[in-house]
């Protein structure tokens, strides 16, 4: 047994507790202690990757309890992606925070760490429960790097995450209850043979928790119509923090994918494919409303954010098609669509800190500093997003629509996908040319007689660009190394429509 | 017991949901510790009701209370304790901030 497995949940756990005894003057050992911690993640990540891309399934049985009785971590094709994913966009996301963000509080690196021990507890373990509890730390420190900095409209924004968070806690627990009360086991393996094997009066209890579990990752997901605390709530927090929250709607979209294709997979007899009418239909209404919120947004932030809901409709888009090619497709579109988003949360909040008093509005404001290089970044991000050929977002979403060729709701899901990408261009021309070729006239004549006021900010930091064009090239990556990209998330479909191997790994060990 | 403990679950959770609906903080902070309480509850009557046995290995026991519940709700009050204490504080910073305790942040016209 490898204990290599533990380490994406041991070493972020460790840097927060070592952070947490660094006095908070001494910034430049906390950041270099937080950037060998994202980095070491990244190493195991990637080495995990590797062992897992044979195929293998691994397995750790947390104090050497045999599973179902013990907690089991599970590093399968799909949490590895995950977790991959999840180290890379923490790196360029701590990047940007160095600049200034991580001294307008305390404990931001402590909390940084925390969220990071969450995600990847929560993309590994092989526990219902553990999952909640992982849910929880991560949502834990979420709530503190949502609200840090402060301020007011942050501070509201926060409060409604928090509550709606709860709330949905509430709901985890009450469907965890009834599962246990039920199948009586919470391991997924073990629940995902049992339950095809309940009487069948208890199906319809089986059957309420697997739909309350929805509503939660949904919850998490931001998927209509449980979405509205995202807009305000990433717009409002810190633009690092949101960057890092761009992977936490994924995490809900990776708690679906699992849930529904292990537990009630097509092996789980009454209660199988609990979810599938449901799925496909919302994952549209999100992605039009998602996209209706683009359109609509008066601000360059909660533009962004909402194009985070369409991308979450698209993403759930290929889940809800639920074929081998679809997910595929979508396990390409998750980390393009997570890296894009970031890094146009990075670069909005370097636009708005050039942008004196207009700050995001999309508004005629000043001319901005450095334009043609924060230009072409917002050009290249905006293509990303919008899905134009040659980038990674056409390629993901050309995946998609092939995949839904054979579908019934294939005119729905053409339609959808194609009208939606080109409204989303044509919001995006828009804010690009209100941003860089539009300027206040009075702000002009200001420059003419050059009482122009330098910005905080105006001076490029190298850091600044290092994680915008640092996310943006990963982008640029996946579309050249798209074929293994592509290799390893058919073979990840593949490994997920096939349970039964997830099962014997995690139960076989005992 | 069975019907006095659903009973119970039943109203905690009724006033919970109606609280945590409600426009002030203080209720919305409420009505999520009663959603937690019920929650607890509910969570404990999942290893079923059982009086007078033991939860752990015995010789001379010939019935168990599942130790798995109790050991589930403790980490969930514990979590909701936590959770409790954050949002409570939370609500009194969002009122200093806002100046009101409306969980909008404003007083309805």
């Amino acid at each position: 047994m490898s204990h290599l497995i533990t380490s994406p949940v041991l070493i972020p756990l460790l840097a927060g507790i070592v952070l947490l005894m660094v006095r908070d003057q001494n910034i430049s050992a906390k950041r270099a202690i937080s950037i060998v911690s994202l980095l070491m993640q990244l190493a195991c990540a990637l080495l995990l990757l590797k062992t897992v891309g044979t195929g293998d399934i691994l397995t750790y049985a947390l104090g050497n309890w045999p599973a179902p009785y013990g907690i089991v971590l599970v590093a399968d094709r799909l949490a590895t992606w995950m977790l991959t994913i999840t180290a890379l966009l923490a790196i360029f996301a701590f990047t940007y925070a160095t600049l200034n963000t991580d001294r307008a509080g305390r404990h931001f690196h402590v909390l940084f760490q925390l969220q990071l021990f969450g995600l990847n507890g929560a993309f590994l373990t092989g526990d219902l429960f553990n999952l909640f509890v992982f849910f929880e730390i991560l949502l834990l420190a979420s709530y503190g790097l949502m609200l840090h900095g402060g301020g007011r409209l942050r501070t509201k924004a926060s409060l409604h995450f928090v509550v709606i968070n709860l709330a949905g806690s509430t709901v985890f627990l009450f469907a965890v209850g009834a599962l246990y009360g039920v199948v009586g086991t919470l391991n997924m393996a073990d629940l995902a043979q049992k339950i095809a094997n309940v009487p069948a009066e208890n199906v319809v209890l089986v059957k309420a928790a697997g739909l309350l579990l929805f509503s939660v990752f949904a919850l998490k997901a931001a998927l209509l119509p449980l979405y509205l605390w995202l807009p305000a709530g990433y717009a409002q927090t810190s633009a690092p923090v949101a960057a890092l929250f761009t992977i936490m709607t994924k995490v809900g979209a990776y708690s679906i994918l699992r849930v529904y294709s292990l537990i009630y997979g097509s092996n789980a007899g009454a209660s199988a494919h609990l979810i599938e009418r449901w799925l496909l239909p919302l994952a549209l209404a999100s992605l039009i409303v998602g996209v209706i919120g683009v359109l609509g947004s008066k601000h360059l932030r909660v533009q962004i954010a909402y194009l985070v809901v369409a991308s979450v409709g698209t993403l759930f888009v290929a889940f809800g098609i639920n074929s081998t090619q679809s997910i595929s497709a979508g396990l390409y579109y998750l980390p393009h669509t997570t890296f894009a988003s970031a890094a146009l949360f990075l670069l909005a909040d370097a636009i708005a800190n050039r942008r004196g008093a207009v700050a995001d509005k999309l508004d005629a404001g000043p001319v901005i500093a450095s334009p043609r290089l924060l230009g072409g970044i917002f050009l290249v991000l905006a293509m990303l997003v919008a899905g134009l050929p040659p980038f990674s977002g056409f390629l993901g979403k050309l995946m998609l629509l092939k995949s839904a060729v054979n579908h019934t709701a294939m005119p729905w899901v053409m339609g959808v996908v194609l009208v939606s990408g080109l409204l989303t261009m044509i919001a995006m021309a828009r804010t690009g040319s209100l941003l860089f070729y539009k300027a206040n006239a009075a702000y002009i004549e200001e420059l003419s007689s050059h009482k122009v006021r330098v910005a905080p900010f105006a001076k490029t930091d190298a850091r600044e660009l290092v994680s915008i064009i640092g996310l943006l090239s990963l982008c640029l990556m996946m579309t050249i190394w798209a074929e293994p990209i592509i290799v390893f998330t058919q073979a990840t479909a593949e490994q997920l429509f096939n349970p039964m191997q997830y099962i014997n790994a995690v139960l076989s060990q005992s | 017991m069975e019907a006095l403990i659903a009973l119970l679950i039943g109203v905690l959770t009724m006033c919970g949901v109606y609280l945590s609906l409600r426009n002030r903080t203080f209720s919305v902070v409420l009505g999520l510790t009663f959603l937690s309480y019920a929650v607890n509850l509910f969570l404990f009557a999942m290893g079923r009701l059982t009086i007078g046995a033991p939860p752990i290995l015995d010789n001379s026991a010939t019935n168990y209370a599942d130790p798995l519940p109790q050991a589930l709700v403790l980490t969930a009050i514990v979590i909701s304790f936590a959770m409790t204490a954050y949002v409570i504080v939370l609500a009194l910073k969002s009122r200093a901030d806002l100046g009101n305790d409306h969980v909008d942040g404003k007083e309805d016209d």
